[in-house]
């Protein structure tokens, strides 16, 4: 891959990198799925397998002054803004070196650095945070944005309505990026929803609402330009819709008794990876030898990231208590 | 200075306001309405409306944009109208706000004021009269205030706002009309510290907030029966003076402890076990509480004054306590 770059237009090097973004997401997760197993991950372990595409899609539209807010299924999200695989996996081993020093796990990565305000794990509580930084960068006259993601699941919790009321009425910068995979943990979103068309909730609050194929990586990304671009602007919240599936259980305890073989299979046909490839090498930008290659260094670099997480050290237990409060020297 | 303790808490927020650009106010009814308990009267004409922020009834997400914007570099006053609203923010208080820091591994801090009024006495029924304050010093994360004088209600507020995670201070309604003394001289108060509010040597009263004037009013009667108390203003209920209420029963020897809140896990629970675990041995009779009756409060005026610690049974309890040990 990297002798061929030189000669490759912008356009393609970005498309391989969004191709590069997935694939890192797909076999990161396939790892931890695997430490998992092994008792090296422990609690609870949500995976993005399947949904790949809007992470990577929406995040290329952010600039690095920009919010992030995620939730408990949030490591594709952490590593597109920039979080190395190896400081996500010391996390999830509950390692001091990990980004939130083992305080956090799976649900809950922070990185102050990057303006990844975390994973939360309380379904719809993340949206008044996100309201409420966009908010302190109203008041502060930043031109940054903050993206708030969030489930199907999170549009039947009150906070959800009242966030997108709060941010219509005072106009704040704030995109909502509602990950549409169907179920809220094992409950089709037909079983819990009287209004199953997300993005025309937002009428109600009169924000503008957009669903877009969160299987298509270009078309995540092409969506969430234009929405940040208005929201940018100073045009008030946008919600965006994005339509995707988790092709993995909810969490490593399901037993997905809620869903058949059938739908998870046909829905695998939409692979945002294997569907972007294939496109790729039809317009002749990736061909077998460069996947390979790619396969292999992404290979690398995970075996990097569980060797950094083998190798760290755990938090001492003196320090159980630490960073419950700011230490007073920081006061 | 006089003032009453509404005016305190307006000075205050006034003062908050002018000294620090990075402070808004908000809640709701805070600004066009000035407050349902007239606290920010006069604030958004003063401030303006970016400053003084009128919210929808959303108690879970202006508390959490409360927390959102404290993130993002301001520091927030979020007012709760009342402690019974607050049940609608729960979400945001203790998972968020509380659990913020320590989860993100010492990253980010929640500078945010949360304030709220509490407790019963005004004849507004069961949906209006909770005493909950006690259910928030559960959390750790958190700082938990009860200003029970005119003097804490005016400086407290400062101190919250130079904390930098997530204070919550609780208003007794029945205070906001009372008046008090303001002593600019001791501006500055210690929010990890109780204060002794009156000394003696019989007996330790222990209490806070909307109590507090009930409690000092008794040991006042036990005096005239040659009764001498200590009455301990705990101010902080997160952290909890533990040393100053163990020098006093050290002293005393016995402990009553008076709370607003029913009397199954109560604070006061709490501040008994301290004193059993720190001052067994001192002391001459057993810990006693004066808590409500587990009774959700009734409105009918007689009702709701037995339901309440009164400054009569606080009396009696004190007799009972030094008749059993005497």
């Amino acid at each position: 891959m990297s002798s061929s770059i030189e000669s490759t237009p912008p356009k393609a090097i970005h498309d391989l990198t969004l191709f590069r973004q997935m694939l890192l997401i797909r076999r990161f997760e396939e790892k931890c799925a695997e430490q998992y197993t092994v008792g090296k991950i422990q609690g609870f372990l949500h995976l993005y397998i399947g949904e790949e595409a809007i992470a990577v899609g929406a995040m290329q539209a952010l600039t690095q002054e920009d919010n992030i807010v995620a939730t408990y299924r949030e490591h594709g999200h952490a590593l597109v803004r920039g979080m190395s695989p190896g400081v996500a996996m010391a996390e999830m081993y509950g390692k001091a070196n990990g980004c939130s020093r083992g305080r956090g796990g799976s649900m809950h990565l922070f990185d102050a650095k990057l303006r990844f305000f975390g994973g939360y794990a309380i379904v719809g509580g993340n949206l008044p945070l996100a309201v409420g930084l966009a908010l302190a960068d109203q008041l502060q006259k930043r031109s940054a944005i903050t993206a708030c993601f969030f489930g199907d699941g999170a549009v039947a919790e009150g906070e959800f309505h009242e966030s997108l009321n709060l941010a219509a009425l005072w106009k704040l910068p704030v995109l909502f990026l509602c990950e549409n995979n169907l179920y809220a943990m094992g409950t089709h979103i037909a079983r819990h929803q009287a209004q199953i068309d997300i993005a025309h909730k937002a009428d109600a609050y009169g924000l503008p609402g957009e669903a877009v194929d969160g299987m298509d990586v270009r078309a995540v990304e092409s969506a969430v330009r234009r929405a940040t671009e208005s929201v940018r602007a100073g045009a008030g919240p946008r919600l965006l819709e994005l339509r995707t599936y988790r092709f993995r259980a909810h969490s490593m305890y399901d037993a997905e008794l809620y869903r058949s073989k059938d739908e998870v299979e046909k829905w695998k046909e939409r692979d945002p990876i294997t569907s972007f490839a294939a496109k790729l090498q039809s317009e002749g930008l990736l061909t077998e030898a460069d996947r390979s290659s790619l396969e292999q260094e992404i290979a690398a670099e995970i075996a990097a990231a569980v060797a950094f997480a083998e190798a760290g050290a755990w938090e001492p237990v003196d320090d159980l208590l630490k960073d419950v409060h700011t230490p007073s020297v920081i006061r | 200075m006089k003032m009453t303790y509404r005016e305190a808490v307006r000075a205050a927020l006034r003062e908050s306001l002018a000294n620090d650009s990075r402070v808004f106010l908000m809640g709701e009814d805070v600004g066009r309405y000035g407050g349902a308990y007239a606290c920010s009267r006069g604030l958004l004409e003063e401030f303006g409306p970016e400053r003084v922020r009128d919210t929808p009834l959303s108690e879970s997400t202006f508390v959490g944009a409360g927390i959102g914007a404290a993130l993002g570099g301001m520091r927030p006053i979020v007012e709760v109208m009342t402690v019974n609203f607050s049940l609608l923010a729960l979400d945001q208080i203790v998972n968020n706000a509380a659990l913020l820091r320590h989860m993100s591994g010492g990253q980010f801090s929640v500078p945010l004021v949360v304030r709220m009024a509490t407790g019963a006495g005004r004849r507004v029924a069961a949906q209006h009269s909770h005493s909950l304050e006690g259910w928030y010093a559960h959390i750790p994360g958190i700082t938990v205030l009860v200003p029970a004088t005119v003097h804490d209600a005016r400086y407290m507020l400062g101190c919250a706002l130079r904390e930098p995670d997530p204070v919550f201070i609780f208003e007794h309604f029945m205070l906001y009309t009372g008046e008090g003394e303001v002593n600019e001289n001791l501006g500055s108060i210690d929010i990890r510290k109780a204060v002794i509010r009156r000394e003696g040597k019989d007996v330790t009263l222990i209490s806070s907030g909307g109590s507090l004037g009930k409690t000092v009013h008794a040991a006042e009667v036990l005096e005239l029966e040659g009764i001498d108390t200590e009455v301990i203003d705990l101010r902080v209920l997160r952290p909890l003076d533990t040393p100053t209420i163990l020098a006093s029963v050290a002293k005393t020897h016995r402990a009553v402890i008076v709370d607003e809140a029913w009397y199954t896990g109560s604070f006061a629970a709490e501040v008994s076990a301290r004193i059993m675990e720190g001052a067994f041995y001192e002391l001459d009779a057993p810990v006693m509480r004066v808590c409500s009756a587990e009774v959700p409060i009734p409105y009918a005026m007689h009702l709701e004054d037995a339901a309440l610690p009164q400054t009569d049974t606080i009396v009696n309890a004190v007799k009972k306590l030094i008749g059993v040990s005497l």
